[in-house]
């Protein structure tokens, strides 16, 4: 008899669907499914709330090592944008499990192509001071992109998926991985090429009505610093990435653009045009003035 | 430098350029050509005043508005008082002449003062 595709993979989820029969979490549904796991949305008896579980695939040892890895990672890491460990073990299976708290919220991308510019950098200044945290720990992530990323209700942002941090294996996803090779000891700028390209994402993810071309070329010029494929011509780190596009956003000029007195007095005239305005209104009454008392 | 210190040093500069102004505004007027460092100190202790009072107003408000409305009545006030001492001392007062640029730096004081030292928008946290 053959089966249909689609009650084929059906019955392979079902068959990956680990038992957690004897701990206190109640499996839900499946929200994710990655190279090293699968992650489902569980009830928590004991506590009542719902957590998210993360199950090795397979019973390898590579990864539950890295699973385990991962939990002392997040263990180590306390900060609102990064997700909460609550457990970690392994099932009578034998796989390894780790559960967290339950990130509700939508992905980055999705959630800021509705955004104005302002708004989003915003959301992308939360982000790097999560990632500045985390590397001021000297934690280095490695596989950053919009869809490890999740915008809760009030814009708070949360990171997920630390799997990588710690290790030197090759991994990361393509168009957000920096070009050099992993070494055994990766630094924070594969990380802050990754925030590059997605503050590029961020950028074109839809059109900004409210702002021109022209401003916004200084912030292309950050991601271009960002993303360079020099890592030492990169900002050293999240925070010193976020400290420029915080540059951008307040007005200032930044460090990876360098201004010609056009774009320089453009800037001023936008940072400036509430006194400029008023001003100039000085200066036409006293022209009119002058017409008048002529 | 304080708010009201920022007031006094603006209103004092922009009271001594709108003083001069005087100088183009009127320019056929012999009596403003005559009395021009009488206008000038006059317009200078008029900026002083109104610069230190709208900074001592703009470090008690939170509201862009206000303090824009004070700078612009503050303004107006003490310019009026110049023109009533002008009529007093027997010259022509010029109302429009003094009264509307005194509001406008009134306003500009205004808003200088409010915004001096006052966290950037946007990212800031």
């Amino acid at each position: 008899m053959n089966l249909p595709d689609a009650a084929i993979a059906r019955l392979r989820r079902l068959d990956d669907r680990p038992d957690f029969g004897g701990t206190r979490y109640d499996l839900l549904e499946e929200i994710g499914r990655g190279g090293m796991g699968i992650v489902f949305r569980a009830h928590d008896r004991d506590l009542d709330r719902d957590v998210a579980v993360k199950v090795t695939a397979w019973q390898t040892d590579s990864d539950a090592v890295r699973l385990r890895r991962e939990a002392r990672t997040l263990a180590s890491l306390e900060h609102a944008g990064i997700v909460a460990v609550h457990e970690v073990g392994r099932l009578p299976d034998g796989r390894v499990f780790l559960v967290m708290a339950l990130a509700r919220g939508e992905r980055l991308d999705a959630h800021a192509g509705r955004l104005p510019l302002a708004d989003r950098l915003r959301a992308f200044d939360r982000i790097c001071d999560t990632v500045a945290f985390a590397h001021a720990r000297g934690v280095v992530h490695r596989d950053l992109k919009p869809a490890n990323i999740m915008v809760g209700t009030f814009g708070q942002v949360m990171i997920l998926d630390w799997g990588l941090a710690g290790g030197s294996e090759p991994g990361g996803t393509e168009g957000y991985m920096a070009p050099e090779p992993s070494t055994p000891q990766p630094d924070a700028r594969v990380d802050v090429y990754a925030l590059g390209a997605i503050l590029r994402d961020l950028i074109d993810v839809s059109p900004w009505p409210d702002v021109s071309r022209s401003t916004i070329r200084p912030l292309r010029s950050i991601v271009a610093r960002a993303t360079s494929a020099d890592p030492g011509a990169r900002y050293a780190d999240a925070a010193e990435l976020a400290a420029d596009v915080r540059r951008f956003a307040d007005g200032q000029a930044v460090t990876a653009h360098r201004e010609t007195a056009v774009e320089r007095a453009g800037r001023l005239a936008r940072v400036y045009r509430t006194p400029i305005a008023l001003v100039l209104t000085y200066l036409a009454v006293r022209v009119l003035l002058l017409f008048w008392s002529s | 430098m304080s708010k009201p210190m920022l007031g006094l040093v603006l209103g004092g500069v922009l009271g001594v350029l709108d003083g001069l102004s005087a100088l183009v505004s009127a320019p056929n007027d012999p009596a403003v050509k005559a009395g021009i460092v009488g206008i000038v100190f006059g317009s200078t202790v008029k900026g002083l005043i109104t610069g230190v009072l709208i900074g001592w107003f703009a470090k008690k408000t939170q509201s862009l508005g206000l303090a824009i409305a004070f700078g612009l009545t503050v303004g107006l006030a003490l310019a009026y008082l110049v023109c009533v001492m002008q009529k007093l001392g027997g010259m022509p007062p010029y109302y429009w002449q003094i009264m509307l640029p005194g509001g406008i730096l009134g306003v500009i004081v205004g808003y200088a003062t409010f915004n001096f030292r006052r966290p950037a928008p946007a990212l800031s946290r």
